[in-house]
């Protein structure tokens, strides 16, 4: 069960009366707006107190609302999308969606992993989880990109490459391996938006670029919470632990000079304005490919190498002894 | 075993040894088996060819021609996240530089292997489980581009967990960090030969483990992206026989060759010799 849809739940009341009232308003003869503005201003207050201070693992479920914007939601944003299917070796994997399409008047390609709306449609896609097939689809796109000098756009959004015997017979890690190496060589711009899950190398795979945008109430980390949790402690049900340690949002990973902008959402999440946040991430990117489209294909793979070569934490010990 | 290099005999501190100080059990057939003669059997059980999991120092004992030039040695987590859990993370550090005798999860050098000058990294899983944080990503980026400057080969020997969960989204950014770093040594045509070995999962295996020119599996060794615990945890079905072994990665097309511990020099010899030699010109 998320959290969010129980937090916000008496904010919806509230905004369902007063959505009431305003139609009463218009239709009665008695004039309620004294009251409308006394609800307003404390829907106002409850969005504040509700959505103000989110812990970490609320904006873990923030992140994956049922309602939130999905892949598919930014890309059919676009201009002419024309879906390409498949990896030509295997299977079309309906966990990664690609094709290309128009930002503005600019050709671009795209790649995107995509969950479901509903429980049917999430068995469709997978919950968001691609298979090796579905990172193979990717490489083909992004060498189409590559081929034809346009850029590529893609979106995060999944827990994690699907851990499952299929996945492992046809070489999960071999697909997502190839991926990041296709690319990190990549002689055209990659921008990347996380718009809502960023979880592990199954969201890397798609996740190496040149601009790294990612929504403020979306998530990246090493793992998900549950896989995380599951790992140190081997206990999924540690999941909110994980969450608090893993540092996951959008605002440290910016700290950790991991992304380079955070488009900001509504109080109460992406979901409450879909419309605009689309428009804003589209916005966002169309500014930074305009910048990148300039760069010398050599000076923008360079530039992607110092980009990804600079991140690491670490220290020169004064001698070998000194820790032990 | 080859002989000890000296780099090796100047270090002071032994790995602790786990458990039983004399004898050892096979984790595979049950037969109780004395450490030293294990180890001049290079830690391979005599009765059913199980093959346990070798220290870092060890490994480049057995593969370096015994000239081990090791580089950045020093280096040392930055604790990024200044992460704690049952213990602070540097505390973990601690205990583990106690059980491996080393630094970090990976030892990074230049050396011979039958005569033929590479690079080589092994990664120890008795460190972390072998996890790749910061400082596995910038050893085995480091070790790449000092390769690629020299133009010699790249022989990366892994056993990892994979990306190493105390370091967070940084740790994660390693795979993204040497993916590129042998994307850009492999432009130059230089071959990189990684050997799988007990185990490879996770973000090791999803990054430069399966980046390899050619790929080398250890016997037996377990290989895959996700743990079995985790496939077993979403599936919640039996999983076939051999699943995820180096013999089973081979059947399924994932690796080139499965090799014992005891021809693994020789077999690296032959494949740097056969990529490394001049070609015929044009
Ligand atoms: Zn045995």
């Amino acid at each position: 069960m998320n959290v969010i849809i129980e937090l916000e739940k008496p904010l919806l009341e509230l905004e369902a009366k007063i959505a009431d009232l305003k139609k009463l308003n218009e239709t009665q003869r008695v004039d309620f707006s004294e009251e409308i503005a006394a609800l307003e201003d404390k829907a106002r207050q409850l969005k504040q107190e509700i959505f103000g201070n989110l812990t970490p693992w609320q904006r873990v479920h923030l992140a994956r609302h049922p309602r939130r914007p999905l892949a598919l939601d930014y890309i059919s944003a676009l201009s002419g999308f024309t879906e390409l299917h498949g990896d030509r070796l295997y299977r079309d994997d309906p966990a990664i969606v690609a094709g290309y399409a128009y930002l503005g008047d600019l050709p671009i390609f795209v790649i995107g992993e995509q969950k479901g709306r509903d429980t049917k449609d999430n068995l469709y896609r997978n919950f968001g989880m691609p298979h090796p097939e579905g990172y193979r689809k990717a490489q083909r796109i992004m060498r189409l990109a590559e081929k034809f000098h346009r850029p590529l756009v893609t979106f995060i959004d999944t827990p994690g490459a699907y851990p499952g015997i299929g996945a492992e017979e046809r070489g999960q890690s071999e697909a997502i391996a190839s991926a990041l190496k296709v690319a990190a060589g990549l002689r055209t711009p990659i921008v990347v938006n996380v718009i809502g899950e960023g979880g592990s190398g199954g969201a890397l795979a798609i996740g190496i670029g040149d601009h790294i945008i990612m929504l403020q109430h979306a998530i990246y980390s090493v793992a998900s919470p549950e896989a995380a949790a599951s790992i140190l402690w081997r206990d999924a049900g540690r999941a909110e632990e994980a969450a608090q340690r893993l540092r996951l949002t959008s605002d440290e990973l910016f700290e950790f000079g991991i992304i380079d902008e955070i488009v900001p959402e509504p109080l109460g999440g992406a979901h409450r304005d879909p419309e605009r946040i689309i428009a804003d991430t589209l916005g966002a990117t169309r500014r930074a490919l305009e910048r990148l489209v300039r760069l010398a294909p050599e000076e923008l793979v360079d530039r992607r190498y110092e980009k990804f070569r600079r991140i690491g934490s670490h220290v020169e010990l004064a001698h070998d002894s000194a820790a032990r | 075993m080859a002989p000890t290099p000296q780099w090796l005999r100047r270090r002071t501190v032994k790995p602790e040894p786990a458990g039983d100080v004399l004898w050892e059990i096979c984790r595979s057939c049950g037969e109780r088996l004395y450490k030293k003669d294990l180890a001049e059997k290079l830690w391979v059980c005599p009765r059913c060819g199980y093959h346990f999991r070798l220290h870092a120092l060890d490994r480049i004992a057995l593969l370096a021609d015994g000239d081990f030039q090791e580089l950045a040695a020093l280096l040392a987590t930055g604790d990024p996240l200044q992460w704690s859990d049952r213990m602070p993370y540097a505390e973990k550090i601690a205990g583990d530089r106690k059980k491996s005798g080393l630094l970090e999860a990976i030892v990074v050098g230049l050396c011979r292997i039958d005569g033929v000058r590479v690079g080589l990294g092994v990664m120890d899983f008795f460190f972390r489980g072998g996890t790749m944080g910061s400082v596995v990503g910038e050893k085995v980026t480091l070790l790449i581009e000092e390769a690629a400057r020299q133009r010699l080969p790249v022989v990366l020997v892994t056993a990892s967990g994979g990306a190493r969960m105390e370091e967070g989204v940084i740790a994660l950014m390693q795979l993204a960090k040497t993916t590129a770093a042998v994307e850009r040594f492999s432009e130059l045509g230089l071959p990189l030969i990684t050997v799988l070995t007990d185990p490879t999962t996770g973000g090791v295996s999803a990054s430069f483990g399966f980046q390899g020119d050619i790929i080398i599996a250890e016997a037996g060794a377990a290989i895959g992206f996700a743990g079995r615990r985790v496939i077993d945890q979403t599936i919640r079905q039996k999983l076939p026989e051999g699943f995820q072994s180096a013999e089973f990665l081979l059947e399924h097309g994932q690796v080139d060759m499965v090799v014992r511990r005891s021809e693994l020099k020789g077999v690296l010899g032959k494949v740097l010799r056969f990529l490394a030699a001049q070609a015929v010109p044009a």
